[in-house]
């Protein structure tokens, strides 16, 4: 199973991923974690849900919307945001909605091309889970996240802005 | 002028050592050039065809004289001793070494510059009005919104992966300095009829190889809810801004597609979603923006100044500055001084370690410290005592400075080109050079007026030549450079994209066909008519005629 690296309190450091991702045509086993594609998780996610002795976690391509999860999210545990490049910037809105338009307090994850030079970004749009594709150890990923000493805007992160430090 | 406090200071600080990291990783062979071309690219770093290029933002146009002067002991140390201005008031140095990059930031850091978002698909440096703060025709200084943006759009977390790069401008004039209509975002700054102040937003304006004016996507935009509606635009845009092609995807070819009123309903339906409360700035941090640009310390003055008219009488070259260079000022007493970097043989745009120096000691001793660039690729001192207009002459004069053609025919704007530039087809520096020397004589130039003549080594058109009252575009022929002349465009207030003229021509014959451009202008013209006008009036026809008929 791939190592992911998990994001708790600003510190990341590596957590076993307890999921199975589904790929589309896969079969699904009778127990256990799995994220399932969007498409798949239209069709079978609300049998999988009401059984209640797993969780489900849904995975978006980037050119996938997120607001059809909307009315899902509470039973949703983790959303699997998908970078088919680093260039592809549409994840981070997909991110920004989940937790800012949505409130989703379930995981939200990175997964392909994931750099650590976008950790910062991610970091303030609310990704707290990755898989990163350029070997960054947790040490580097936190190292990355925390670069920057103040943000100029606000993002799903907690984090004061620039005008929130003047104005204190 | 806005000075930067700790916190400004230590984000410009962070982000060297995070570059300088980066650096040591790809000088260490930890990064491949593949790894590292999108990380350089972020900190305005491009490899170029002689050597890596150093682009520098310059927020909307504006230096003080200690940054002016940090330009030039980077253009002496790092480079050959010149920088090169752009079209969207950015500088230049094209010969820098990579391992040199790091301390550039940091010399840049040290006097509030730097290079970020100056490449790459992000928010780029937002264009501005060079008479901001100077000029009566303004509503308001819109130094105050490029300064908002510029903290809203520094490493936007949401918006540093767009689908391409993002250009914004913003005026608060009629005249239009900035050629904000053909920006990815304008803004055009506008009194109500009950006095409220707000933004008309134009989107999808765009040169390249589609070149677009942009259309109106929201008539009036009150200006406490700008940064609310830009992440609403730039949400609708990152989402559904194509991807799979570079060339379409630009926000113009999303608002061409959809039409502009589907995308400005697209956005009024995201609009209506954000949270004004978080997503628009507090009105204390407003304010604290807009006063720092309240405060220029200006003496009550006549307004009209003895030395001034005398010198003008008695001196016909300061007289001819005068009539070119000098714009009139808000302040009774002081005078907006246009500073040329268009001389014959000059590289258009290109300024010496000494004269960015001279301009900056005029700026500090006669201009209140403040210094701007412009799109055009001229420098610019906004606020200069009537009094004081013969020494600043003077002193332009013996650095070259001072030639007197602001918006004449040899007041050209180019692109590197192939002299420089990996991507062009073909130079467009000496054929720059080439048009100023046919015209070298002042009172001709003086005499056909307004001519706006822009020049692009390739069809990617940083050189703006669509939207030039002439336009070149360089084109390659079989290996050998060509030149496409176009006619009829404008980036000002009366935007519009020019018409190409006919065939290309080699590059011996285009200042020639200029000159009969020019002739066939000059038998047709009404009294006071500009050029642009002249051909709007008349058409392509007589122009074509001009040009082609005897070039068999």
């Amino acid at each position: 199973m791939p190592r992911l690296i998990e994001l708790v309190d600003g510190e990341a450091r590596w957590t076993e991923d307890g999921f199975l991702q589904i790929v589309d045509e896969d079969a699904i086993p009778e127990t256990g974690d799995v994220i399932l594609s969007l498409a798949r998780f239209e069709t079978e996610g609300d049998a999988l849900l009401s059984s209640n002795s797993r969780r489900v976690g849904v995975r978006v391509e980037s050119h996938e919307e997120v607001e059809g999860l909307a009315y899902d999210l509470p039973r949703i545990a983790v959303v699997a945001l998908v970078f088919p490049k680093y260039r592809d910037g549409r994840a981070y809105t997909s991110a920004r909605l989940l937790r800012e338009r949505f409130g989703y307090q379930g995981q939200i994850r990175a997964v392909g091309d994931v750099l650590r030079e976008q950790a910062g970004f991610m970091v303030r749009c609310g990704f707290d889970a990755f898989e990163p594709a350029d070997g960054a150890t947790p040490e580097a990923w936190t190292k990355a996240a925390s670069r920057f000493r103040h943000v100029y805007q606000r993002g799903a992160d907690a984090r004061p802005t620039a005008f929130e430090e003047r104005a204190s | 002028m806005y000075q930067y406090d700790l916190i400004d200071k230590e984000f410009l600080a962070d982000r060297s050592a995070e570059f300088r990291g980066q650096v040591a990783r790809r000088l260490a062979g930890e990064l491949t050039e593949d790894q590292f071309k999108p990380l350089r690219l972020m900190n305005g770093l491009y490899l170029q065809l002689h050597a890596y290029m150093l682009r520098v933002a310059i927020p909307y146009g504006s230096l003080n004289p200690a940054q002016a002067r940090r330009l030039a002991r980077i253009a002496r140390d790092y480079d050959k001793g010149y920088g090169h201005f752009t079209t969207r008031q950015n500088i230049q140095f094209n010969w820098i070494k990579l391992k040199d990059a790091p301390d550039i930031l940091d010399q840049l850091a040290e006097v509030d510059l730097h290079a970020i978002q100056t490449s790459g698909n992000c928010i780029r440096n937002t264009t501005s009005d060079p008479y901001a703060g100077a000029t009566s025709e303004e509503v308001d200084d819109p130094r105050v919104w490029a300064e908002v943006i510029r903290q809203w759009s520094t490493l936007h977390p949401e918006f540093s992966f767009l689908p391409r790069k993002f250009k914004i401008a913003i005026t608060a004039s009629a005249k239009d300095r900035t050629a904000a209509k053909v920006h990815d975002i304008g803004l055009m700054l506008r009194q109500g009829r009950d006095g409220r102040l707000g933004f008309e937003v134009i989107a999808g304006g765009g040169q390249g190889r589609t070149p677009y004016v942009g259309p109106t996507i929201k008539e009036f935009l009150p200006t406490d809810r700008l940064l609310s509606y830009l992440e609403a635009v730039l949400r609708v845009y990152n989402r559904h801004g194509r991807r799979d092609n570079i060339y379409k995807a630009r926000i113009k070819i999303l608002v061409a597609a959809l039409g502009a009123e589907e995308f400005a309903r697209q956005v009024e339906e995201e609009w209506a979603k954000i949270d004004a409360a978080r997503a628009d700035l507090p009105a204390a941090e407003l304010a604290r923006i807009r006063a720092a640009f309240a405060k220029t310390p200006f003496e009550t003055l006549p307004a009209r100044s003895e030395a001034f008219e005398t010198a003008k009488a008695n001196d016909p070259a300061f007289a001819r500055f005068v009539r070119n260079n000098i714009r009139p000022h808000k302040q009774p007493g002081y005078a907006i001084v246009e500073v040329s970097l268009k001389a014959a043989d000059q590289t258009p745009g290109d300024a010496s370690a000494h004269q960015l120096e001279v301009v900056a000691d005029l700026a500090e001793r006669y201009g209140l410290s403040d210094l701007r660039v412009t799109h055009v690729q001229n420098l610019v001192l906004p606020h200069v005592k009537l009094d004081d207009l013969p020494t600043v002459f003077a002193t332009l004069q013996s650095a070259g400075l001072a030639t007197p053609n602001i918006d004449l025919i040899s007041d050209i704007i180019a692109c590197p080109g192939l002299d420089y530039c990996a991507l062009a087809n073909a130079r467009a520096i000496p054929i720059a050079q080439d048009i100023a020397r046919q015209f070298a004589d002042a009172d001709r130039a003086e005499a056909i007026g307004e001519l706006k003549i822009k020049i692009s080594g390739c069809i990617n058109a940083c050189g703006h030549h669509h939207i030039a009252h002439i336009g070149i575009l360089g084109v390659d022929k079989k290996g050998e450079e060509f030149y496409q002349l176009s006619l009829g465009g404008s980036g000002a207030e009366d935007a519009s994209i020019g018409k190409i003229l006919g065939p290309a021509l080699p590059a011996d014959k285009v200042a020639t066909a200029v000159d009969q451009l020019v002739g066939a202008y000059l038998s047709v013209r009404d009294d006071g008519e500009r050029f642009l006008d002249t051909y709007r009036r008349v058409g392509l026809e007589p122009f074509k005629e001009a040009v082609y008929a005897q070039a068999d």
